[in-house]
């Protein structure tokens, strides 16, 4: 940027505010951070150290104690909480439905963008409309519809509506808008190429980038979800249970009395997602801004 | 339109390609969503206290909204009335906080004047409480603000010789409440920071630098220049917060001790979830009712923020369409 006033005073006020505004923002990362560091703390602290000392900054060592005692836990049927199931039951749920949210939502913004047909329009309406009804406001029908065709303690009612992702398409058919040549599909149909064989081969890779943060956000809100799975495993059976359900069980258990295990517990829980977090952190943040998420 | 060009070149329509690919979505929105909605509807004039409902017209909204004589209707209306309270105060504690942190730090990431090193890091710092799985966001909460004498909070304020008793920031009402409203913005400050910068920097840079020629100081220029041009896509934020503040379920549910219910903290949604999630004797009518009556309101806001987030007009689409353009083209 061309430093247009240019004289001294002007350029040392902007120092100053530098400084202010760099100070700022390093507090707000510490608050943005700490209750995660004091968590990772706390997982490896055993219990006497938490509840005579309260919160420290310093890690101690006893991280394999606490996971040791969570897997007795487990074994001896104290928690509903096991790691290992609820890893697999949340990645279950969380990879189909990411793969049936990209591939059908690029499915439909293609079929809207690439294609001319008489009701286009009015689906693509349609598509917007409904991007803002509320979860919470379908759930009671939702729920009641489920139980009678007796698919509550299944995973079905879990991943099959992925396929219908409205903000998704929106996103989705705003990036072929922008950037995709419908040229090339005029070219691959002279070539004699399939319109099923078009999408698959021509169109999906080239909207990866838009595919990858779609991908990113769907995996990290499914794994995250709480809300969906508690409505629909109603009976709470151990083995279906994902991870933010079992968290849950590791609070509402007043037999428990190892903090450093609770706390380890949790530090478990969010590793996933704060893996995924560090390896994307660009391309989501990048994502957000480009209107990625809906809330 | 050069959409779909071929069908003027040949014969052939590709037309029917165009419903075959929307064809699986609307089958399953319809299944899931639609008929859901639907059924919400019925049920709303429909009995409570059994899987089996009988018809009660009208009566599950009669009793939500006005307060009945006879007493168990009383109680059901006095509860809506408060976890409707609790909502909007819920919500209001966390917008107001939430958008004026969020405009100050988007005004300072898009100042091209300030110098701040390492602008990528605190955005990605600041964003991560976003992706935190909530449940075990409230979690930790729950463990560290702990009311008994061992809670780590608490523990370290007695050692620190400040309090004599636990306080009890998990039960009590204006504890609780301000630990939600803090942990709300805790995990959304990032994000909205984020959609924020996006509209700035789609409001044209001249102005700017014309208003720095003009000698504007950064406050004259944050007020007169960024808040007005800022105000559709301010709309449009604050009402999609609004439509999701509706649905604040995670954290009040799960910020708990044990398994009862905060009744301060209590949100519709949480209100709606407890009636019907129940496998004997769930109360569809009048969680239907209350669903109905969020889906109106959600209704009324979302067409708002439609309004405001049309392809031709408002900026923040604008903004967006553009940002699109050159980051993801580009890629």
């Amino acid at each position: 940027m061309p430093d247009i006033a240019g004289t001294k005073s002007n350029s040392q006020s902007i120092k100053i505010r530098t400084g202010l505004v760099t100070a700022v923002m390093v507090i707000l990362s510490i608050i943005a951070l700490l209750p995660i560091y004091v968590l990772i703390v706390n997982a490896t602290r055993n219990h006497v150290d938490i509840t005579s000392n309260g919160v420290s900054f310093i890690p101690n060592l006893h991280l394999f104690e606490n996971i040791k005692t969570l897997n007795q836990w487990t074994e001896e049927g104290k928690v509903a909480y096991d790691a290992w199931t609820g890893y697999a039951n949340s990645a279950i749920i969380a990879f189909s439905t990411t793969i049936l949210t990209v591939v059908f939502s690029g499915m439909t913004a293609y079929g809207v963008v690439v294609y001319d047909f008489k009701f286009k329009n009015a689906a693509y309406t349609f598509i917007l409309a409904v991007m803002m009804i509320p979860v919470q406001v379908t759930s009671v029908g939702f729920y009641q519809f489920m139980s009678k065709l007796g698919l509550t303690d299944n995973y079905l009612p879990l991943i099959l509506p992925a396929i219908a992702a409205p903000s998704v398409v929106f996103f989705m058919r705003q990036y072929m808008k922008s950037s995709f040549p419908l040229e090339i599909v005029e070219a691959a149909r002279i070539d004699g190429c399939g319109e099923y064989r078009t999408f698959f081969t021509i169109g999906i890779p080239m909207m990866k980038p838009a595919f990858a943060v779609q991908a990113i956000f769907a995996f990290v809100a499914n794994w995250n979800n709480f809300y969906m799975p508690s409505m629909i495993l109603i009976s709470r059976k151990q083995n279906q249970l994902t991870l933010p359900m079992m968290v849950n069980t590791i609070l509402s258990n007043d037999k428990l009395a190892d903090y450093g295990a609770q706390y380890a517990a949790i530090m478990l829980s969010i590793i996933p997602v704060v893996v995924v977090y560090f390896i994307f952190s660009r391309s989501i943040v990048e994502g957000v801004a480009l209107g990625g998420v809906k809330e | 339109m050069a959409t779909g060009s071929g069908v003027k070149h040949r014969s052939i329509s590709y037309a029917k390609y165009g419903y075959l690919f929307i064809l699986p979505f609307f089958l399953v929105y319809i299944f899931f969503q639609i008929y859901p909605l639907f059924n919400t509807f019925y049920l709303s004039t429909q009995s409570n206290g059994s899987v089996t409902t009988e018809s009660v017209g009208l009566n599950n909204f009669k009793w939500l909204l006005a307060s009945g004589q006879s007493r168990p209707y009383a109680a059901v209306h006095d509860n809506f009335v408060r976890v409707m309270g609790n909502t909007l105060i819920l919500w209001f504690g966390n917008f107001i906080p939430q958008i004026i942190l969020s405009l100050l730090l988007a005004a300072w990431f898009t100042d091209a004047y300030l110098k701040i090193k390492g602008k990528g890091f605190y955005k990605i710092v600041m964003y991560m409480p976003n992706i935190i799985t909530a449940a075990s966001v409230a979690a930790l909460f729950v463990m560290l603000f702990s009311e008994n004498q061992f809670g780590a909070v608490n523990k370290m304020l007695a050692n620190m010789g400040l309090i004599d008793a636990p306080v009890r920031f998990v039960t009590d009402q204006t504890n609780s409440r301000i630990m939600i409203m803090f942990i709300q913005t805790w995990m959304w400050f990032g994000n909205t920071t984020i959609m924020l910068m996006s509209g700035i920097m789609g409001i044209n840079p001249s102005l700017f630098e014309a208003a720095n020629i003009d000698g504007a100081s950064p406050g004259q220029q944050f007020f007169l220049i960024t808040i007005p041009l800022l105000r559709p896509i301010m709309l449009y934020t604050m009402i999609t917060s609004m439509i999701g503040g509706l649905q604040m379920f995670d954290m009040p549910y799960l910020y708990n001790v044990g398994t009862s219910q905060n009744k301060y903290t209590e949100t519709i949604a949480v209100f709606i979830y407890n009636h019907f999630h129940n496998a004997i004797s769930p109360n569809y009518g009048y969680s239907a009712a209350a669903s109905v009556i969020l889906f109106v309101i959600t209704a009324v806001l979302g067409s708002i923020a439609f309004a405001f987030n049309k392809d031709d007009d408002g900026r923040g689409t604008k903004a967006k369409k553009s940002a699109l353009k050159t980051k993801l083209g580009g890629a």
